[in-house]
């Protein structure tokens, strides 16, 4: 993917496709977050579409990018993304959640090809990258490491510990995109727990940073670039609407994890075409 | 940061074992602070290119390793026992449950860690260790056969924890004995049909004293060092409850959990037995020298002898 062009509108047109795999996928198994999965799709085709290096063919290839989905819940976005890349087929997807499925409730490298770590635990992302990304330079390759991480996730001890590793180790090949949805399981963010100018705090831990909306797919395009031409590891902060493309489930905590009825599915996909 | 003396504590030989593994180019070490403590120290003084030091912070350090072996590395993250536990979750979820192989070593286990108090005196480490699918853990009881151990990990299959101590004990095996040490197998010291005592770490030199007294008294006894808990050898025991009239698990670990209960869960289903446990009863422990502290919780050899003569 790397290095070719490609237009931003088919890439909007992709992020469509998803949406729509997103919502299907959950109403299917009844269970999972479309919240989440909606508010992050954009910054996962732009990832894919412009950046990272993978190929279904060799999905372990030792010197593939790493995309580290650290806020697994919002796993429908990963599986929709991997079907558009031929990791995944349409069966696959209409398997989410049930016994035996390649995809699991939360993404699980254990369980699916194109798949680079096992989340469902918040906060342990980051550090998983960390090792990918020092694993890179020990063996002397160029592939680069991304990890997603969602906003409510950066309420985890264990983040800030690996935003202070990284940069005190100069992982320049570690990068950093967040979630910025503004919600989490129970409610807003800034009812649980706020969690601020997290892109001030992020720099103020070493960190080159910058903020964008994440549903600007433009803004998206350039931001990963910026942050493969920044020294040092660097984080997208992006500024996204949870549920966003299906009014109803906009900025609406209700369907953080909540799969849409019939009647829902119906209202969706008439406003996803 | 010393080098590992004769005679020296099983986390000398874990630091012994890092050196001797160095050549494998996959052998990663992974600190967080403590590898003065733990000996990984003796490994990033020479190879600092394949050490990380990741600070006071163990949760990170964990899935750093789990990412390092997503790609093929074998990292060995040490620190003490008990701030393992902090990351328990961490080794369950980032580590274990995708199949990663990774190994942690916790250092300074055990009530015997002595005078740095209850804090620093993990009793629970190999039983929460051992509730994990597929983690071998294990316990050396001296600096030779946590070398050898250690060693056995470059190619081992699963993930696993090893729990060293702090201080130095008697040695159990010599360089010739030690060559017969293999994970997963209980190493059998003495051999006798009347009682079988399976000790584990700092406890098998008092259970293999015990053994020499009661042989004194006209009772033989087997001694096993039974230093990997998980998996158990389970062929071991099956032979022991049947020529023994019964069993004395000995360990510096809290009861509920560790080498007895291990044992106990086995054979109560498969080949029941008279099980005696010594171990930490329900409780923690305090500041004190190492021996004193055995002495308080009934960690002793005289322990050992009466719950062994009372199988008779």
């Amino acid at each position: 993917m790397e290095g070719t062009e490609v237009s931003v509108q088919s890439l909007e047109n992709v992020a469509k496709i998803c949406r729509r795999s997103i919502v299907d996928m959950i109403h299917k198994a009844g269970a999972g977050h479309p919240g989440g999965s909606l508010s992050a799709i954009d910054l996962i085709v732009g990832l894919y579409g412009t950046q990272l290096n993978v190929d279904s063919n060799n999905p372990d290839s030792s010197q593939r990018d790493r995309f580290i989905m650290s806020k697994g819940h919002a796993s429908p976005a990963v599986y929709a993304i991997l079907k558009e890349h031929d990791f995944l087929n349409q069966s696959d997807l209409d398997g989410f959640r049930s016994l035996g499925s390649v995809c699991q409730g939360h993404v699980d490298m254990k369980w699916t090809n194109g798949v680079d770590f096992s989340a469902g635990s918040l906060g342990m992302g980051l550090s998983f990258g960390i090792g990918t990304a020092f694993a890179a330079k020990m063996d002397g390759l160029d592939y680069q490491t991304w990890v997603m991480l969602g906003d409510g996730e950066t309420q985890e001890g264990q983040i800030w510990e690996g935003f202070m590793a990284a940069s005190y180790h100069n992982l320049d090949n570690l990068h950093v995109i967040i979630d910025r949805n503004r919600i989490q399981n129970d409610d807003f963010v800034n009812v649980q727990m706020e969690i601020g100018d997290v892109a001030s705090k992020v720099e103020a831990f070493g960190w080159s940073v910058k903020e964008i909306d994440g549903h600007d797919m433009e803004a998206v395009v350039e931001a990963l670039q910026w942050s493969m031409d920044t020294p040092g590891p660097s984080a997208v902060v992006a500024h996204t609407i949870k549920g966003k493309g299906v009014s109803f489930m906009e900025d609406n905590p209700s369907f953080h994890g909540k799969a849409p009825n019939d009647a829902e599915l119906k209202m969706a996909m008439e406003e996803l075409v | 940061m010393s080098a590992p003396s004769t005679g020296g504590a099983s986390r000398d030989g874990y630091g012994a074992a890092l050196l001797n593994l160095a050549d494998d180019p996959r052998v990663v070490v992974i600190e967080a602070d403590l590898g003065k403590s733990t000996k990984s120290c003796l490994f990033r003084e020479l190879y600092p290119e394949r050490t990380i030091s990741l600070g006071i912070a163990e949760q990170n350090m964990v899935l750093v390793a789990a990412g390092l072996a997503s790609c093929g590395k074998v990292p060995f993250a040490s620190t003490f026992a008990i701030f393992t536990e902090r990351a328990f979750e961490q080794v369950r979820n980032g580590i274990a449950r995708p199949g990663l192989v990774a190994h942690i070593c916790g250092s300074h286990g055990g009530i015997h860690t002595g005078t740095d108090g209850s804090s620093a005196q993990s009793i629970e480490d190999l039983a929460l260790y051992r509730t994990i699918p597929g983690m071998t853990v294990m316990h050396p009881s001296d600096d030779l056969s946590a070398t050898k151990l250690t060693e056995q990990l470059l190619n081992h299959p699963n993930p696993s924890y090893t729990r060293t101590a702090r201080n130095k004990t008697p040695r159990i095996y010599d360089e010739d004995t030690v060559k017969s040490i293999q994970i997963g197998k209980g190493s059998v010291l003495k051999e006798g049909n009347d009682v079988a005592i399976i000790a584990i770490g700092v406890m098998v030199h008092k259970a293999l004293e015990a053994a020499e007294n009661l042989r004194s008294d006209g009772i033989d006894a087997t001694v096993v060092d039974m230093h990997t808990i998980k998996p158990l050898d389970k062929g071991l025991l099956d032979q022991l409850a049947t020529s023994v009239s019964g069993i004395v698990t000995v360990e510096d670990h809290s009861v509920i959990g560790g080498l007895g209960s291990a044992v106990s869960e086995y054979l109560s289903e498969n080949n029941p037995t008279i099980i005696r446990k010594i171990g930490v009863e329900d409780r923690f422990g305090e500041s004190g020298d190492s021996e004193e502290l055995l002495t308080l919780v009934g960690l002793t050899v005289e322990s050992i002898e009466t719950a062994a003569r009372a199988m008779l």
